[in-house]
């Protein structure tokens, strides 16, 4: 199938950036970056630069790749990130818009890459239970109901890709902060932590420039792991809570 | 090249508790006086940086990737062992270590495998403390299954995400850290060489990966954590940025390369669907329960797997081993789907591929059933090929996925550098030939969470460094050589592109150096590897410059590393005249197509010596000693 892509291209995080026009040629099989890879090469054989994108594992776990692909990041499938999209989704003659992740929290590096070292940042402020190498009780010394651990393994789930801030018509990072924070807060051993962890996550998501929830729930449809927005809700009540044991 | 394995003395099950008791000690006041520096954030990057910024040194820890917690550790699926006995069904340390030193074939180091087991039971106490979401039975006691063969159920697993979630736990344990301020993380920066001053490791030249600035950071110590290097197949389950660079870089600083012809093929992958082919993706292992594994009986068929009738069909692991049929293990299981694809009965558009077919299961047990075992499978497996595996058999084919081979240490984890460590799959310590399931995520945290910490403080507490200077010569040296080398691939205008290298040399790697292996093979790729490699210096073509994010410049440089790997790679495989694990010479086989190991001459591990960029390297040999797993061949009968 032939196909017209308009990919968003920008030298640098200075640079103004714009929309480049490409033909490309693909067949039905290729996963989507695949169908990127092709259009490189022969950007490259002919001396030009290459489309900058990020991609790692290509099997939906590593959460380095995201686009946003005609106006929906991670493309058209539920439960998939770019990486897992493939080819017979488009025909021939298809125009597809190709853009990166659109945040003040995300600042863009180059062409589709951005920096999301922002969430490294809410994770360090309190996405950890404190445990010295070592110093650990016998793992079944902690028992952990079956359904509190399954709920707590649904919302580690997240991979930290980003679509939900990119989905988000706020930016916000409620999400991927909510799921973090819902992780340790639904387990025993994250209750020592559980207020500071969310006061000092929601404190610096702020900080970093991610705007707020307000209940569209865009971030939930676009999430390729299915986190649901009731972690969302669980944070709002532990926020909550910890602002009155605050003071 | 010295090679002292410096494997304590006394009884096995006491090795590690006296070595910790007899290594040098670090005064808590003084062990923020030392820097180490960590490259790679997966594992047993991840794990190693946090305890030890906990510990209370100063740490750097770096990655490539955006973030710490991209490390390809995080696409484990299955689980980690460990000998907690929790099932009451006679696990112990002692079976674990048995089982891992028979699974590597009996090439590994028995002490090494045995501290492994050992310290496996502590790292489910940490990663359970530190809120992995393990699966759980209703009492909320910790859930096991069984895996690989093992006769025990012994791994412990999330979903069939295990990897990710022990990473995520590492990595939150980092940033903890790096909160604290006890560790600077460097993402985006990729380690080009290391520094070595009188012999010792004493730091490292990155590249920031977005404004290409050529920096040299120095250290007490420096610990690679960088993986394995699968991707010199080009197509393997390897993330896409997976190479060989770092401990590539460490090798030809002086660090030995052990048993660099171990490569792991894992038998249940999707296949290649055409040329454009970036990566492959595995099917778990656990298919082949209810799956019947067949190609049609005539070469060159190509009738719908639907029109074959059942008498033209060759279930030929059914065929050929009557007694284990479709389990029978990884190793032979791919070789023979090779066999298959060379006879000309491949399936699929490429041909290379065999039918994994579920239409008796779902016969026998109905769709529902095969459903709850393997919905998530069939369903990725949809997702790529667009085929109903409910309806049309699955296509399945080896892929290169892990490699027992890597940098040589001692027992401290130290390679034959001074002052460099490697840790996880980046060294080639505990598998010997062949790794079993789940114990690579073992090995990986077991390395940075409970081996190497100690172990360093002894080299620390001993080691009486004077501060290196930042203009000190080597350091300019480094420097020096690090930007020449990129001057001279951001100077390649040729007419080739850098992918089209790489993917002709996997293919060379591949048909030579893959499953099956032998000498007129061998002999061959290494007539070719080296021209290949000269044609790449002269006539590849690297776009764009070097001061912002250049992917075609980083790849570049991974890919002359792995042109230079894949010649050692073959040389290794050349020299072994014996088949064992994932190491199988044509020339060596029982009747029945089994590795047939020479331990009178190959019980040893072979360690290559960087002599010179247009020198062959040296061979050295560590004897390796079973005292308590006396070796016997592996049958399957």
């Amino acid at each position: 199938m032939r196909l017209k892509l308009h990919v968003w291209r920008q030298a640098s995080p200075s640079d103004r950036g714009g929309f480049a026009t490409y033909e490309a040629e693909a067949s039905e099989h290729m996963s989507f970056l695949e169908m990127l890879d092709v259009v490189n090469e022969e950007l490259e054989s002919k001396g030009q630069e290459p489309i900058a994108f990020d991609s790692d594992c290509r099997e939906g776990i590593c959460g380095t790749c995201g686009m946003v692909i005609n106006g929906r990041p991670h493309g058209p499938w539920k439960r998939t990130t770019v990486c897992q999209l493939h080819m017979r989704e488009y025909s021939d003659g298809d125009e597809i818009w190709i853009e990166p992740w659109r945040a003040d929290g995300f600042p863009i590096q180059k062409d589709l890459i951005v920096d999301r070292s922002a969430f490294d940042r809410i994770v360090a402020a309190g996405g950890y239970i404190s445990v010295r190498t070592g110093s650990a009780p016998e793992a079944n010394a902690i028992p952990v109901a079956r359904e509190k651990a399954e709920k707590a393994m649904d919302a580690a789930a997240c991979i930290g890709c980003g679509a939900c801030v990119a989905a988000c018509p706020n930016a916000s990072a409620m999400l991927f902060t909510s799921a973090k924070a819902a992780h340790l807060n639904l387990l025993p051993q994250g209750q020592p932590e559980r207020h500071g962890r969310v006061l000092n996550m929601i404190l610096t998501m702020e900080a970093e420039q991610f705007g707020t929830c307000t209940n569209h729930g865009a971030c939930e449809n676009a999430c390729p792991k299915e986190i649901k927005i009731e972690v969302i809700a669980m944070l709002n009540r532990d926020y909550l809570r910890a602002l009155l044991k605050a003071g | 090249m010295e090679l002292r394995s410096k494997v304590p003395s006394g009884p096995i099950d006491q090795k590690w508790t006296r070595h910790k008791f007899e290594m040098k000690l670090v005064n808590p006041a003084n062990k923020r006086k030392y820097s180490v520096i960590v490259v790679g954030s997966g594992l047993a990057g991840a794990s190693a940086s946090a305890t030890l910024a906990e510990l209370g040194y100063q740490v750097t820890c770096f990655t490539y990737h955006d973030s710490p917690r991209r490390a390809h550790s995080i696409a484990a699926q299955g689980g980690i062992n460990a000998a907690k006995n929790y099932q009451g069904d006679g696990d112990s340390i002692f079976r674990l270590f048995y089982d891992t030193v028979k699974g590597g074939d009996f090439r590994a180091r028995e002490a090494n495998v045995y501290r492994l087991a050992e310290v496996s039971n502590e790292i489910i106490d940490q990663c359970v403390a530190q809120g992995i979401p393990f699966a759980r039975e209703y009492g909320g006691l910790l859930a096991n299954r069984s895996f690989g063969g093992a006769q025990v159920s012994r791994t412990f697993y999330a979903r069939g995400q295990t990897g990710q979630q022990l990473l995520l736990g590492a990595y939150q344990a980092l940033m903890k850290e790096v909160q604290r301020g006890q560790v600077k993380l460097c993402n985006q920066h990729e380690m080009l060489d290391v520094i070595v001053v009188d012999g010792q490791a004493r730091g490292i030249v990155t590249r920031n990966l977005v404004t290409g600035a050529i920096d040299a950071h120095l250290a007490d110590a420096v610990v690679l954590g960088t993986g394995g290097y699968s991707n010199a197949f080009y197509l393997s389950t390897n993330a896409m940025y997976c190479n060989v660079t770092a401990a590539w870089r460490a090798y030809r600083r002086g660090a030995g390369f052990a048993n660099p012809c171990y490569t792991q093929i894992h038998p249940t992958c999707i296949p290649v669907s055409g040329d454009y082919q970036s990566k492959l993706t595995l099917m778990s292992e656990s298919l082949r329960n209810d799956g019947r594994i067949w190609v049609s009986k005539k070469a060159d068929d190509d009738r719908a797997p639907g029109d074959i009738p059942e008498d033209e069909r060759d279930y030929y692991l059914e065929r050929m081993y009557p007694a284990f049929g479709n389990l029978v293990p990884r190793d032979l299981a791919s070789r023979r789907a090779k066999d298959m694809c060379d006879q000309g009965k491949g399936v699929g558009e490429t041909k290379l591929g065999v039918y994994l077919d579920f239409e008796d299961a779902i016969e026998r047990l109905g769709a529902d059933v095969i459903e709850a075992r393997y919905g998530n499978l069939f369903e990725m497996y949809e997702r790529i090929t667009g085929e109903d595996p409910y309806r049309v058999p699955m296509r399945i084919y080896p892929a290169p996925h892990y490699t027992m081979g890597g940098l040589w240490v001692d027992y401290n984890l130290m390679t034959t550098v001074p002052g460099l460590y490697a840790i996880g799959e980046a060294n080639f310590s505990d598998h010997g030939a062949n790794r079993l399931g789940a114990s690579a995520l073992m090995q990986g945290v077991a390395d940075g969470y409970f081996v190497l910490p100690y172990t360093i403080a002894d080299f620390l507490a001993r080691a009486a460094l004077e501060p290196v200077p930042e203009d000190h010569p080597e350091v300019s040296r480094t420097l020096e050589d690090v930007r020449s080398r990129i001057d001279r691939l951001l100077a390649l205008k040729g007419d080739r592109t850098v992918n089209s290298f790489h993917k002709e040399l996997g293919r060379l790697v591949w048909d030579y150096c893959g499953m099956a292996r032998n000498a007129s093979g061998l002999k061959e790729a290494l007539e070719r590897i080296p021209e290949l490699r000269q044609e790449f210096w002269e006539n590849a073509t690297v776009v764009g410059e070097g001061e912002s994010i250049n992917q075609t410049l980083e790849r570049a440089g991974r890919v002359a590393d792995f042109l230079e790997l894949s010649e050692v790679m073959c040389l290794d495989a050349l020299i072994r005249e014996e088949s064992c694990g994932g190491h199988f010479r044509e020339e060596h086989q029982t009747p029945e197509g089994e590795a047939k190991r020479d331990d009178e001459h190959f019980t040893h591990v072979t360690v290559w010596e960087f002599t010179g960029p247009d020198s062959p390297p040296r061979e050295h040999r560590e004897p390796l000693e079973f005292e308590y797993v006396p070796p016997t061949q592996r049958s399957y009968k």
